[in-house]
């Protein structure tokens, strides 16, 4: 058995790291793994920037700001896998939910409507709204901005990004320190389930099959590493098969619900895992199929389009300028390279490309690969933009108004 | 130099500040992560900002650095990035520093390394702690044990706690765990057994 230690903070979308534990799928595929508990993303990567852990659970964003030097100390990152895709919602306090449309089904349906109702509330609320982010270099932290900045909100002006690990959320949205948050579950159905606040968006519905959490390799381990790192994702691949399959998931929830992982209550980790959620105490849970995707859809594959998305969000948002270097370093960090060389023998649908236009598919679609069939899911944005990665200049030219603000 | 300690624990803060005001440095604040503390941070301006890597809190703090407009100069994380050394030793030990960018090294690497002797030095004494409180618990449950032998099987002292033991050894268990299964399967039979 090779030892092999990854740092993970106590979210939902690290499902498929703690089954490929428990489940036993890394010890078939002969790796002793440890899970470091952390529970700030400073700190998980500080772990894996300074070799003290072998990879680590990490927000997609932040992988690509390590190696673009926007994060403390500078370091070529690699994300070969992707560990979940969607998972996020923005809740806001009863206070503030107010201003929003009453009906929680035509809310969340329309994001459209929301965003301007959520800008016209901006301007009712007693003071200037604060918004809890987990990071500034987070997947959630881009798509609220994205989300606000459609109905022609500042998120810079407007309202005030609160920086605050998940698990102090709850309470402060108790305390009154921020007016609503956005991250990943079970935050947000906690603070539902405690009444503190309901659901004003769904990531998934903001963008359809957004990026979330990657496992991230130094990029020089991977390198030579290899053997190692294409077992650990083989094994990963088998657990996230395993996360998404129906029957598995009360099991799930009740293996993250352990104090080594979460420490919740697993009645508070199935709806997402179930795709039943909650908007509001009280209300019936609604059925969200797409709420966490775990392996359908080829949801591991690193597409280099989503990473120079991300890319193109950090120079809209003013994080970095933008530089033909820096939009190839970002693109690197995504390796389909490595998750084709690791999975070839594992019977999965192989994307055949490595990027795609983002946003592109208003419906389900097949499409080519070199093993099995892939069907795509729908990947729309809210607001029907389309990303091309091979024009990532064209598409930021459309921001250039609000850049020059 | 002014050293800003972030801690809400109180105990190992309490330590370390005590350990640099030996050392001879004076402008020492603790403050801790607690509702506006970037606020009270950014007035303080510090030199080096000590945290424990285990502090949930340090993203917060990680944006204040990135954003702040009064902290002008940029602040990074431990003194010398190539010296892997202690780099690990200060990750093991749990210690994360903020360090004003200029200052020079060797006037604050030795910050660190008191930071990380007083920090090792804490988690041993917490560690000796529970086990001290853990031997005091399980010697209780053991003197508890032998009195129920005593009386049940009027037994002196000695024989009850050779009974006690080897019961332990030919279930290959810890005395403590068959005296606390001895005291559990008493209480289900009642009083008068």
């Amino acid at each position: 058995m090779i030892p092999l230690s990854i740092a993970f903070l106590p979210l939902t979308d690290s499902a498929v790291l703690v089954a490929a534990k428990e489940q036993g799928f890394a010890a078939d595929a002969g790796i002793d793994l440890s899970l470091i508990k952390t529970t700030s993303w400073a700190t998980a990567r500080d772990r894996l920037v300074f070799g003290q852990v072998q990879a680590a659970h990490m927000l997609a964003p932040l992988a690509i700001a390590v190696t673009l030097g926007l994060s403390q100390h500078p370091v070529a990152l690699a994300a070969p896998f992707k560990l979940s895709v969607n998972g996020n919602q923005l809740v806001m306090a009863t206070g503030f939910a107010v201003a929003l449309d009453p009906d929680l089904l035509a809310r969340i349906a329309d994001p459209i409507a929301t965003a301007h109702d959520f800008a016209a509330a901006i301007g009712l609320h007693r003071r200037k709204p604060v918004i809890g982010i987990v990071h500034r270099f987070s997947s959630h932290a881009l798509m609220l901005r994205y989300w606000l900045g459609y109905a022609g909100v500042d998120p810079d002006r407007d309202v005030t990004l609160r920086v605050l690990p998940p698990s102090l959320m709850v309470e402060a949205l108790r305390t009154g320190e921020i007016d609503g948050f956005i991250a990943g579950e079970p935050w947000g159905s906690i603070a539902i389930a405690e009444g503190l606040g309901e659901t004003a968006a769904l990531g998934n519905r903001i963008w359809q099959r957004g990026v979330e959490k990657v496992l991230t390799f130094r990029a020089e381990w991977l390198a030579t590493e290899t053997g190692i790192a294409d077992r650990l994702i083989g094994a990963l691949a088998r657990s996230a098969a395993w996360c998404d399959a129906p029957e598995n998931r009360a099991t799930l929830a009740a293996t993250l619900s352990a104090p080594a992982y979460l420490d919740q209550p697993a009645e508070q980790i199935l709806p997402a895992l179930a795709g039943r959620m909650t908007f509001r105490l009280g209300e019936p849970p609604v059925a969200i199929d797409d709420m966490m995707i775990f392996q359908r859809e080829a949801a591991n594959f690193p597409w280099r389009s989503q990473a120079l998305w991300i890319y193109s969000q950090f120079v809209r948002w003013r994080m970095m300028e933008a530089s033909d270097e820096a939009e190839a370093g970002a693109g690197d960090v995504f390796r389909p390279d490595i998750y084709r060389r690791a999975l070839a023998g594992a019977g999965l649908p192989m994307p055949g490309a490595s990027m795609k236009v983002e946003g592109a598919l208003a419906a389900p679609l097949g499409v080519g690969t070199h093993q099995s069939a892939l069907v795509l899911g729908s990947d729309r944005f809210f607001d029907g933009a389309v990303f091309d990665p091979v024009d990532v200049a064209g598409f930021l030219s459309r921001y250039d108004a609000e850049r020059s603000r | 130099m002014r050293i800003v300690i972030i801690d809400g624990s109180g105990l190992r803060a309490t330590e370390l500040e005590e350990g640099l005001r030996e050392a001879g440095y004076e402008d020492i604040h603790l403050v801790p992560p607690h509702g506006a503390f970037v606020a009270r941070l950014e007035r303080m301006a510090p030199d080096v900002v000590l945290m424990d890597l285990g502090n949930p809190s340090r993203d917060t703090l990680e944006e204040m650095l990135a954003v702040s407009r009064a902290l002008a100069r940029p602040i990074a994380m431990f003194v010398d990035q190539s010296d892997d050394a202690m780099i690990g030793a200060a990750i093991d030990a749990g210690v994360s520093a903020y360090v004003v960018d200029g200052l020079r090294k060797e006037r604050v690497k030795p910050i660190i390394e008191l930071a990380i002797r007083r920090f090792n030095a804490f988690a041993c004494m917490q560690a000796e702690l529970v086990e001290a409180k853990t031997a005091l618990a399980e010697r209780r449950t053991i003197e508890k044990a032998k009195s129920i032998l005593m009386q049940t099987r009027n037994l002196s002292e000695p024989d009850a706690y050779a009974l006690l033991r080897s019961a332990a050894m030919n279930q290959n268990r810890r005395i403590a765990d068959v005296a606390e299964a001895l005291i559990t399967a008493s209480s289900l039979l009642g009083p008068g057994t």
